[in-house]
């Protein structure tokens, strides 16, 4: 026997989940396999739909995704897709904000650019930078990743329509210099008491009394993102009434603790939508011709058959290991799915760093279906369909589209998918 | 299953006996640290620092520089030139081997491998063998030993054990907390109980009724081997004996060999020649049955873990690959080969366990994958609910939240998982590992069942 399901989603990033919800509220019973964690503890837990299109900064991104070219993968699953994907995330991905507008909204990041983007946290929705409040930021000594003064400079200097302040200061509890993310969000989740000058004080409102002498009427305080991990809205509220100020977080880099709660977030969906899922080993092999029969998914050594009707390839790019490169080229290394590339290694890459990387862009290649297509354009697999950042064909660095394009090919996968059941 | 299940049977194979014949020559990987060779490991980490936000003592406890300080740079300093200098930090005794770093690790590192190593050779060099600390880890690692003690007189060790002056004691000389209870000793072990049924010949006996029940052939290739580790032996054998009766349910003949310890208490305290003593004996008559197209299953999740991943990182024993391919967690080798959640969804359960069940997945369960059967399993059983109380670790880890300086970390870690079960419904709480088990009862007080005593209830009894 096999593990079986009718639609069998591989890859367990935004794509995934998002393919895997999809397919089971349009009624497909799902299983969803994962190897690892997903590019999210990277990513700053914004959902970025389009900022740019070259160098131009997008306003509404749905006006702009008809400027792209016509195998974008917006361009491939239209932009009635794209809407109904980010409807679908509203509905079901509780803590962000955004929905109630089409146009991008700005928000400062750890290194004190405003970026444009489609969702946000509602940790973050506080710092928005079209608000006028005046605004503190506020870094801790031995958390280096986050400059406070340097950063709200950065923020002016952008032309921010308000002043900006930064100050630093000692996490309360001296914490040791290389104490993880983690470690500041659990002191304030548990909101355990610290020593402060010999007496036992809450984290919180320690934190707090760190803040206020600082506070200097600004009326907006921003925290690197680290106030707290399963009571985030709770520490942030405390801090709020403490300081008599609004409290928000400022995304920060990897390993991001909003990429953590938004994967959280994305599994409790799951979870409600009925689809079964399991995270830790890989899919390493498949069975069939033109389809594919069954898939098989290594377990510390023993090999467990998982069978379905149905497959949705969502196993991230080359960061998650969907897509490998090597010496002698680049593949997708579960169903050896093509993978358009320069021969020459050499024409990878561009000199600058922001230069238009052919590698940026690598990934299968796919039509409207969403089906992976061999070097000769036909259709590689009649029940495969690839989702995420495994398609290629868009740089979502340089367009601020990541988890945009994640979502709405996820959607389109999984819908389509349930359609094509037999 | 291999398919050598189907030649004629040695005249001389015994299945429960370990095969320590003239071919077994247990033989070390690694026979001293300098060649142990993990650099492609320690090269392939990209300081993404994934690991580091995984590790739950990090997150209670700054002064742990976390897991890619121990792994893949400590592991480089020590091959640097001064490398001979280079003393293992202390800090490695303050990882639990929950292996969630390994786990969690998008480029491969072998993270717990690295700590394992590590960990070996600083007890081995660097720990005073006359030290309390030693010999209090190494009590608490061979618990085996004590269990195997105690179960003689199981009445008067749980009372001797839990006695205050006694443990008042333990902990003053020996730092163990004496904040915990410990587990009650059953008054029959699982052995004694199974060598009652008949054993082996009983369960062949009663799998080819079922067969016959059934309706499957009755010479069918359903044959499993029984891992049942110390926990359902000496504490829990209710445990081990619903899975006897759920697989012998299922058709399937029962063996179960002669056994040691699995290692894993053993492994976290770097006492890598002790656990090296239980392989052999669990990979010897193991690997006997393998051959003989035996599956090995275990009830307890660390145990399944050492088997699959730990025994072949860190020895190398004769068909230890064999028997770390063919090893299974009991619950998830029936849903590979059998239709369980058909049968669930058939069934009905009695009125006593039909309730919320507060779920815990321990972190060796979610090494293997395996962190969210219960929660699938039981979605379609009627009168049950099961809920997942979150992902954090349950702070115990084996032998760690046992010991006195580490109790107040150890608690720490579970609180999360403590509010998550009060929040819950329930006040039963469910989990496949013993240890994570106590932390939940001693956390909350809840009650704690296994899932193969759920399964057992709907479909048996
Ligand atoms: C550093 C960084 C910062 C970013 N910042 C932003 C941002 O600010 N805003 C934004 O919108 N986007 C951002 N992105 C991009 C965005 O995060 C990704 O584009 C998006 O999350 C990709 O989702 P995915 O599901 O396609 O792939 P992934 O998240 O990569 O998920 C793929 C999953 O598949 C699994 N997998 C791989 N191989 C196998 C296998 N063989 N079997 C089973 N499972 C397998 C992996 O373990 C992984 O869980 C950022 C990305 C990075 C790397
Ligand atoms: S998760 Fe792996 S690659 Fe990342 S820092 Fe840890 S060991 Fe290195
Ligand atoms: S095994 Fe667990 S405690 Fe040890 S370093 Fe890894 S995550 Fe941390």
């Amino acid at each position: 026997m096999a593990i079986d399901s009718e639609v069998l989603v591989v890859g367990g990033g935004l794509a995934g989940v998002t393919s895997a919800v999809a397919a089971a509220r349009a009624g497909a019973d799902v299983r969803l396999v994962s190897y690892k964690q997903s590019s999210l503890r990277q990513a700053s837990g914004l959902i970025d739909v389009l900022g740019y299109v070259g160098d131009e900064v997008v306003v509404d991104p749905y006006d702009a995704i008809p400027e792209l070219h016509e195998d974008h993968p917006y361009r491939l699953v239209g932009v009635e897709t794209v809407r109904d994907a980010m409807a679908l995330f509203d509905e079901t991905v509780d803590g962000y904000h955004g929905d109630h507008t089409e146009t991008n909204a700005l928000l400062p990041t750890h290194g004190g650019t405003v970026k444009p983007t489609a969702r946000y946290p509602a940790g973050a929705a506080e710092g928005v930078a079209s608000d006028d409040r005046d605004t503190l930021l506020v870094g801790f000594e031995r958390l280096v990743d986050f400059d406070a003064p340097l950063a709200a400079s950065h923020v002016e200097a952008a032309g921010a329509p308000f002043s900006a302040d930064g100050v630093t200061i000692t996490f309360p509890g001296d914490l040791q210099a290389d104490a993880k993310v983690t470690r500041y969000a659990k002191l304030l989740d548990q909101n355990s008491p610290v020593a402060v000058d010999g007496r036992k004080v809450d984290t919180r409102s320690a934190l707090a009394q760190r803040v206020a002498s600082h506070l200097d009427g600004h009326e907006r305080v921003g925290f690197p993102a680290v106030l707290g991990d399963d009571h985030t809205d709770a520490v942030r509220a405390t801090l709020a009434e403490e300081l008599g100020v609004a409290v928000f977080e400022v995304p920060m880099g990897p390993p991001s603790l909003p990429g953590l709660r938004l994967e959280d977030r994305l599994f409790e969906a799951l979870d409600r939508s009925g689809a079964r899922y399991e995270v830790g080993n890989p899919v390493v092999d498949y069975e069939g011709e033109d389809r594919i029969e069954r898939v098989v998914v290594e377990r510390n050594g023993s090999r467990v058959p998982y069978s379905a009707d149905q497959y949705v390839l969502a196993t991230g790019g080359l960061v998650s290991k969907g897509v490998e490169s090597d010496r002698e080229g680049v593949r997708e290394p579960i169903f050896d799915c093509h993978v358009p590339h320069p021969g020459d290694r050499y024409d990878w890459f561009e000199d600058g760093v922001f230069d238009d990387h052919a590698f940026a862009r690598f990934g299968v290649d796919v039509g409207s279906d969403l089906r992976p297509r061999g070097a000769s354009g036909s259709v590689e697999f009649e029940n495969l369909r690839a989702a995420g950042a495994t398609i290629g064909g868009y740089d979502f660095a340089a367009e601020k589209s990541g988890s945009g394009v994640s979502i709405a090919t996820g959607y389109a996968a999984g819908r389509a998918a349930t359609e094509d059941l037999t | 299953m291999s398919d050598s299940a189907d030649t004629p049977t040695e005249e001389s194979f015994e299945p429960t006996e370990p095969n320590t014949g003239e071919e077994f020559e247990p033989v070390q990987v690694f026979p001293d640290e300098e060649t142990m060779d993990l650099r492609p490991g320690a090269d392939s980490c990209t300081k993404c620092s994934t690991c580091d936000t995984n590790c739950p003592v990090a997150e209670v406890d700054d002064e742990f520089p976390g897991p890619k300080f121990q792994g893949p740079e400590q592991w480089r300093l020590k091959q640097t030139d001064d490398g001979d200098e280079f003393a293992i930090d202390d800090s490695i005794m303050d990882c639990s081997n929950c292996m969630r770093c390994d786990d969690a690790c998008p480029s491969g590192v072998p993270l717990s491998q690295m700590h394992n190593e590590a960990r070996g050779e600083y007890v081995d060099e660097q720990m005073s063998k006359l030290s309390t600390e030693y010999w209090r880890n190494r009590i608490l690692a061979n618990y085996r030993t004590s269990a195997w003690l105690a179960s003689k007189v199981p009445r008067i060790a749980n009372v001797a054990m839990n006695f205050g002056p006694a443990r008042w004691v333990m902990e003053k000389t020996l730092g163990v907390t004496s904040e915990r209870e410990f587990p009650a000793f059953a008054t029959e072990t699982f052995s004694e109980w199974w060598a009652a049924q008949g054993g082996a010949a009983g369960s062949r006996e009663r799998a080819r009724e079922a067969r016959e029940r059934r309706g499957e052939p009755l010479d069918a290739d359903k044959k499993v081997a029984y891992f049942h580790g110390c926990y359902s032996e000496y504490n829990t054998p209710e445990v081990a004996r619903a899975l006897v009766r759920v697989y012998e349910h299922f058709g399937y003949e029962i063996v179960v060999p002669e056994q040691g310890c699995s290692g894993t208490p053993m492994f976290a305290n770097g006492m890598l020649d002790d656990a090296r003593r239980h392989a052999e004996v669990n990979v010897s008559s193991m690997a006997d049955l393998v051959e003989e197209g035996y599956d090995a299953i275990a009830s307890c999740t660390s145990c399944s873990l050492a088997l699959r991943q730990e025994y072949p990182e860190l020895f190398d024993i004769d068909g230890i690959e064999d028997v770390a391919e063919n090893t299974f967690e009991s619950i998830e080798y029936l849903r590979i080969h059998e239709d369980v959640r058909g049968a669930l969804q058939d069934a009905e359960i009695g009125d006593e366990l039909a309730e919320e069940f507060a779920y815990h997945a321990p972190c060796h369960a979610r090494n293997q994958g395996l962190e969210r059967q219960a929660v699938e399993l039981f979605r379609d059983l009627d009168g049950v609910a099961v809920e997942d109380v979150g992902d954090s670790c349950s702070g115990i880890s084996g032998t760690y939240g046992w010991k006195d300086e580490k109790y107040e970390k150890s608690m720490a870690i579970g609180e999360e998982m403590f509010d998550h079960m009060e929040d819950a419904e329930s006040t039963t709480g469910m989990t496949e590992c013993p240890t994570c088990s106590m932390q939940m009862e001693h956390g909350t007080g809840y009650d704690i069942r296994h899932p193969i005593e759920l399964v057992a209830a709907a479909l048996v009894e």
